[in-house]
């Protein structure tokens, strides 16, 4: 686990001097605070900032194979190291080190580039094949640990961090419009696409070869699912056999997943995931084990009394931190400069502070129930689309879509809701159900609102008038062209799985909630639902054992149900949220939020139009309760103008957090 | 007072839902559902303003568009829950009067 950055010639042109491939670790070195090192050679450089976490001693990096003619810089980890080195061994190749590192150089001398279809892992590496003056760049199916590359100057660059990018020369950071819009739209821009122009991700179960001058991209994974029709013919299991070989398939994931030369802690918010994952850790011998939470002190948000209960349960030694908005809305700059994109959400900023615990309390690695929701479908938004499903067969229904409000028992906000409007809001699309994104047309049609606060120029870019009406860019059908031919075959329910699993997680949860703020502290995050394995096997479960009717989730409860206690086993899913907006509007807001938000302040960056972010300031100033589109156009608004003053300003600094934000 | 409720609700509707538009472009009659002026949580906010206006108590079932979709369907709305209690209290003697008389 760490990062990594390297470059490497295009055309045989020059090189930057080696204190750039320094510079460029040094500011990713949060990732990896064990160490650093590079290897430069005549047409390329790799570079490593270390977080020790398997091989302390000898698995420094960038690591070679025997005669140092293939390196390798790895972020994250290759969890099936053990089974791969015993077979790479006995087909007689020579290990230096312990290190799960170690393998990938040695697989690629055995299988070339189709290595990486052979790891289990989170992982982003660089391999740097001399013989072939050849660069290989590969991601992780699931996009757990990121990588991203540009060209300049006739070489290709690449690092885990934007901001280490920055240091590579003629790099420059400038907002895309068409990101801006995907942000405001989807929570996050479509991969290779980054919010910057020109600087780009490679997506998740791709890679990059760099070789003879030229650069071309592959997918070795893709997410697929069986077509509605042959799985419910084809499929002669029951409940009880697929739930027992989802039980196995988990804890073998989560048995590789506590390999590790250092102690493994767990995150345990007190919900069905995180408990379970706790529960199976248990399974294994281990002498205490420590878990973490962050608690809030809105009652709304806070889940410290289902905690207590899973922690009783599974004795675990429980460490929390509480979350005021006073501290999302001080550390939400920092938070900003690591997650290098728009928020429409504060909730990365608590889990930035749970990493923090996590560093103090003397832990590198934590598992977490991340992935649980998208594979096996826990998600309200699966719920929200089978019954808005239900009710377009019969528009005109007066009960269906009663069921609405069922769909929320913990939402006390949304309770209050009228039913008349909880309608309007729910029959967005209900004349499309043939739309393929049909189950996320709410959520995006809620976020789009927030495209309203665009500048003219922003809506000029976009090819869009000025007075809002249609026309332009369109991200919602570039979404669509991206779907895979088979999409619409799919079950309904696939089809949600798949928007989630391949978009969301990697683009906002993984990234932004996940890698991003646990990095920030050199902390790694560990996800078993995200073993490949289990996410094949989870894609291949009939729909109808994921939601049960309305009961989310149905096959990993029973699955776990042996290990946790009914309780917590058939507990309903209470979303992590965390405040919004009032975070930055009470009488405490720092001063950083007026400044940045100010008429000439947005005037300056040109990205909003001025007069109507001071009538949305006022309103949130109000004290009245903020509807959940004002507040994803506030945080929107708010992250968009930090990065502008992190990364793009002439006078910003890339590498150093902003005057304005408070300890 | 139609015009004055009229000129008020305007007002809250142009400071807390028109971020772009001009207020003089919404008619009285416009939807504000139609327009994606107001969404589904921001018609708890114009409860909350006509409650803590004209100081009346608008019942969950009167949370429909017939009463508040528009400028004018809320200027309705408010004049008849604003003119209710008159009406009630014209009633109830004469009933009282026709029992005590029976």
């Amino acid at each position: 686990m760490c990062g990594i950055a390297g470059y490497c010639s295009l055309s045989g042109g020059g090189l930057p001097p080696p204190g750039v491939l320094q510079r460029m670790v040094g500011a990713i070195r949060h990732r990896g605070p064990d160490g650093e090192g590079v290897h430069i050679s005549r047409r390329a450089g790799l570079g490593h900032a270390r977080l020790s976490i398997i091989d302390i001693e000898g698995g420094k990096q960038p690591l070679s194979n025997e005669d140092d003619s293939v390196w390798v810089t790895l972020n994250g980890e290759i969890f099936n190291y053990v089974e791969l080195r015993n077979e790479l061994a006995a087909r007689g190749h020579a290990f230096r080190t312990h290190s799960d590192t170690e393998t990938i150089v040695h697989a690629y001398e055995e299988f070339g580039a189709d290595c990486v279809t052979a790891f289990n892992g989170d992982f982003a590496f660089a391999i740097w094949d001399e013989r072939r003056s050849r660069l290989l760049l590969a991601r992780d199916r699931m996009g757990v640990r990121p990588v991203y590359y540009t060209v300049r100057n006739g070489a290709l660059a690449f690092a885990s961090e934007v901001k280490a990018l920055l240091q590579y020369p003629g790099v420059r950071a400038e907002l895309d419009p068409v990101a801006l819009d995907q942000c405001f739209t989807f929570w996050f821009p479509l991969a290779p696409r980054t919010p910057y122009k020109g600087i780009f991700e490679l997506p998740p179960g791709h890679l990059l070869t760099v070789e003879d001058g030229k650069v071309t991209l592959k997918a070795y994974w893709k997410l697929s699912y069986p077509s509605a029709g042959e799985a419910d013919a084809a499929d002669r299991r029951s409940e009880g056999e697929v739930a027992e070989e989802l039980r196995a398939l988990l804890i073998d994931a989560t048995r590789i997943r506590l390999r590790a030369d250092v102690p493994v802690g767990a995150y345990l918010s007190g919900g069905l995931d995180s408990s379970a994952i706790t529960a199976l850790i248990k399974l294994f011998p281990q002498s205490g084990l420590r878990t973490f939470s962050v608690n809030f002190e809105s009652a709304e948000f806070d889940e410290t009394a289902w905690q207590q209960q899973v922690v009783a349960a599974l004795r675990t030694q429980h460490s929390t931190i509480r979350c005021a908005g006073a501290d999302i809305a001080a550390l939400f700059p920092e938070v900003i400069r690591h997650t290098e994109r728009p928020l429409l959400r504060t909730a990365p900023a608590p889990l930035y502070m749970l990493s923090k615990l996590v560093r103090e309390n003397g832990f590198k690695v934590v598992m977490t129930g991340e992935g649980a929701d998208e594979v096996l479908g826990g998600y309200d938004i699966f719920k929200e689309a089978k019954v808005r499903r239900f009710w377009a067969r019969q528009p005109q229904s007066r009960w269906r879509p009663r069921l609405l409000g069922r769909l929320y028992p913990y939402l006390s906000g949304l309770q209050k809701q009228p039913q008349a409007y909880l309608e309007a809001f729910f029959r967005t699309g209900i004349d499309r159900p043939g739309d393929a994104l049909f189950s996320h047309l709410p959520r995006f049609d809620a976020t789009r609102r927030a495209k309203r606060f665009f500048s003219d120029e922003l809506r000029g870019a976009l090819g869009g008038a000025a007075d809002g009406a249609p026309g332009g860019y369109d991200a919602m059908e570039e979404m669509r062209d991206s779907l895979p031919g088979d999409f619409q075959s799919w079950h309904p329910l696939s089809q949600a799985q798949y928007l989630e699993t391949t978009h969301l997680l990697p683009g906002y949860i993984l990234s932004s909630q996940g890698d991003r703020v646990a990095m920030a502290h050199a902390v790694e995050g560990r996800f078993p639902f995200l073993d490949h394995r289990v996410v094949e096997f989870a894609a291949r479960i009939p729909p109808r054992m994921k939601l049960k009717g309305l009961r989310e989730k149905h096959i990993l409860r029973e699955a776990v149900a042996p290990y946790l206690p009914d309780i917590i086993a058939q507990r309903p899913k209470q979303p992590y949220r965390a405040p919004e907006s009032v975070c930055f509007t009470g009488p405490g807001a720092p001063q950083y939020v007026g400044e940045l938000l100010s008429p000439r302040a947005i005037a300056a960056t040109g990205w909003f139009e001025p007069k109507a972010v001071r009538k949305l300031l006022a309103k949130c100033q109000t004290g009245m309760p903020i509807g959940n589109s004002d507040n994803m156009a506030l945080v929107g608004i708010l992250s968009t103008q930090l990065l502008d003053h992190l990364y793009v300003s002439e006078k910003a600094a890339p590498a150093e957090a902003p005057a304005v934000a408070c300890a | 007072m139609s015009s004055a409720i009229n000129a008020s609700v305007r007002r809250f509707i142009g400071e807390n839902f028109l971020f772009r538009e001009d207020l003089r472009s919404i008619k009285d009659d416009d939807s504000f559902m139609d327009a994606g002026i107001i969404d589904s949580t921001g018609v708890l906010e114009l409860v909350f303003f006509v409650e803590t206006t004209y100081g009346i108590e608008v019942g969950d079932e009167e949370i429909v568009p017939e009463n508040i979709d528009s400028i004018s369907a809320i200027v309705r709305y408010v004049q008849r829950k604003l003119s209710a209690p008159l009406i009630h209290a014209v009633e109830q003697p004469s009933m009282e009067h026709a029992v005590h008389a029976g």
